[in-house]
């Protein structure tokens, strides 16, 4: 396996278009690319939501597969578990800048359990995205060489070993139109550069780009274990990924809420809030102490409603917002914003901890 | 002068084409479509004048010594690091850690700056590195500040909600002297650092400053100067002394 060290900084960069335009993923390749010197080519990665029309109520699985073996065993395990709507390859461009990767194939799924399934976890019936996430960890777990690497529902993920701007044109992604995107590029300090390991990570409809580290990993790893999260990726940033899930969807936590765990107040501003607002902050760091993440991050998490910036706790990691119209981006640097949209109407950093969440104006 | 369209410019060609004309005595460039190029006049040694439109990128001025940088929109991060001489002027917003380790030289910046602004400047006889900015700042300002002048004005800030100033402000200060426009939090000082009234001396110093601060802007000092000062000064020069043989 690939091993490299070196001094950091990742970039990140992300756009909604609140009114649900859809847009091709040109412009967050300039905008990333522009950024090009923040990464070193170990890992380059995009999400994207709004991609599949054609499928908008199917899981949409990107595996990647070391090997043909990976593939027929992840294969006939997905034909038993899933109804496959719809399968292919991963349409990609030959570039002489990606010059290896792994075999990639899309499948439009939906759950399948089978009585036996069902007898096993003995249970009557089960959720949909709980059986989806058990037979992710399942697959990235158990079958050497496979790993799915996006499972949520007409959204995306795109990554590889390479800079963002080739990771693209390999993947095709200027052909791809969403309302959500966010792009990576990596600059891996204390985990291996590889396939799997790319930015951004996913979980159903989560996805994560993060720039820093998670110092907190082994805590964090422990405790997603008791909730059954396998973290199998090599990487901290998949904490992440599963913390939210855990909080959000299983927990039911607010965004706002969820932001607090992971970037939580410091003792002495919770000893002068308000009662109210000391009791949930008190809860939070008591109950979800070991969700906490410590070390220098942003990140930008993106999910079918919307999408969240965050920071640490003291903010070691650069993040600017910027608001024009319907859009709003936000990116490690301003340039990164400015060459899509020069003219903003406002922006500002957000300060630590401070998450900017920003969804759809209404469902659509 | 000299004019460069700077778009699509990758930073080094661009920071070679200025060097050359710097080099062939040229004393005004001006750089238009800017979009982050790094280290613009980074380590330049001249008197030159450069007016930047658009946003540059990081470490904008590391290790400058003379020039005069006029930057027209807002700037990101590392502004100045380890800066000597010469003068920078921002009309925007600027992001974290500005002036680190500066030792001389002036930076205006008109609204707000980020995190750990003027962390570790110092000073030396006659070099006296000043920044004044017209926003607010985040948490860490001033951070182990060694000699040197910070000045805040808090007026011109794009988070109307926020305070002047973050959290852990001087934490380690162990020289030079932050003029803050309106009353300190003394619960969000680091515990190196003093709160106090401007005497006379101060009060001539801060409007020598803010003298030249309001003819970059076109502002209104007695504006300014409606409000009163706060000065955060250094407790002692050796915080630390003890700290490894108590």
């Amino acid at each position: 396996m690939h091993y490299e060290k070196d001094i950091s900084g990742c970039g990140l960069s992300g756009f909604i278009d609140k009114s649900k335009k859809r847009v091709s993923g040109e412009e967050i390749i300039k905008s990333i690319a522009l950024q090009h010197d923040r990464g070193n080519g170990l890992g380059g990665g995009f999400a994207a939501y709004g991609i599949y029309p054609d499928f908008p109520d199917h899981y949409a699985f990107h595996i990647m597969y070391d090997d043909m073996d990976a593939l027929t065993h992840t294969e006939e395990l997905l034909n038993k578990k899933l109804q496959i709507e719809h399968h292919e390859k991963i349409q990609v461009r030959n570039t002489p800048k990606i010059k290896t990767h792994p075999i990639l194939r899309r499948y439009f799924v939906k759950p399948n359990p089978s009585t036996e399934d069902l007898e096993l976890l003995d249970i009557k019936s089960i959720d949909d995205d709980d059986f989806i996430v058990r037979l992710v960890m399942h697959i990235n777990e158990k079958i050497r060489g496979a790993f799915v690497f996006s499972s949520g529902k007409n959204m995306g993920a795109f990554k590889g070993v390479g800079f963002p701007e080739d990771i693209a044109e390999f993947f095709r992604l200027d052909e791809y139109k969403g309302y959500i995107w966010t792009a990576h590029n990596r600059f891996p300090t204390n985990t291996p550069g590889w396939w799997g390991g790319a930015h951004p990570f996913t979980l159903l409809d989560w996805s994560i780009v993060h720039n820093g580290e998670v110092s907190s990993y082994g805590i964090n790893k422990r405790y997603l274990e008791m909730f059954g999260y396998k973290c199998t990726l090599y990487t901290d940033t998949e904490v992440i990924t599963y913390i939210l899930d855990l909080l959000v969807r299983k927990h039911g936590l607010s965004k706002e809420l969820a932001c607090k765990v992971l970037s939580s107040e410091f003792w002495k501003n919770i000893d002068k809030m308000p009662t109210r607002e000391q009791k949930i902050h008190k809860a939070l760091r008591m109950v979800y102490g070991s969700a906490l993440l410590n070390g220098p991050f942003a990140i930008l998490f993106a999910y079918s409603n919307g999408i969240i910036g965050l920071n640490d706790r003291v903010k070691l990691r650069p993040l600017v917002v910027g608001y024009k119209g319907d859009r709003v981006y936000m990116s490690s640097e301003e340039s990164a914003i400015r060459i899509i949209e020069p003219n903003l109407d406002r922006v500002f950093a957000p300060v630590a901890g401070e998450p900017v969440i920003v969804e759809f104006d209404e469902e659509v | 002068m000299v004019t460069i369209d700077a778009k699509g410019v990758y930073y080094r060609q661009l920071n070679d084409q200025i060097k050359e004309y710097i080099a062939k005595g040229e004393k005004h460039i001006t750089l238009n479509n800017i979009c982050g190029q790094y280290y613009i006049a980074t380590g330049i040694k001249s008197d030159v004048k450069i007016e930047i439109n658009g946003v540059p990128g990081q470490d904008l001025a590391a290790l400058m010594n003379g020039p005069t940088l006029i930057v027209h929109n807002n700037a990101q991060d590392t502004i100045g690091n380890t800066m000597d001489a010469g003068k920078i002027v921002i009309h925007g917003l600027a992001g974290d850690v500005l002036g680190y380790g500066m030792r001389g030289g002036k930076m205006h910046i008109k609204q707000d700056v980020g995190y750990r602004v003027g962390i570790h400047m110092k000073s030396y006889k006659e070099k006296i590195p000043v920044i004044i900015a017209g926003g607010k700042a985040g948490d860490f300002f001033g951070e182990y500040m060694a000699g040197g002048v910070l000045i805040l004005l808090g007026m011109d800030s794009v988070r109307p909600e926020m305070p002047i100033v973050g959290d852990y402000l001087g934490t380690g200060m162990h020289g030079g002297v932050m003029y803050i426009r309106g009353k300190i939090d003394l619960e969000r000082c680091g515990k190196e650092v003093g709160v106090d009234k401007l005497d006379k001396t101060d009060m001539k110093l801060l409007k020598g400053y803010l003298k030249e601060y309001c003819k970059d802007f076109k502002l209104d000092i007695n504006e300014i100067l409606k409000e009163e000062f706060s000065k955060v000064f250094p407790k002692s020069k050796r915080p630390y002394g003890t700290l490894y043989c108590y």
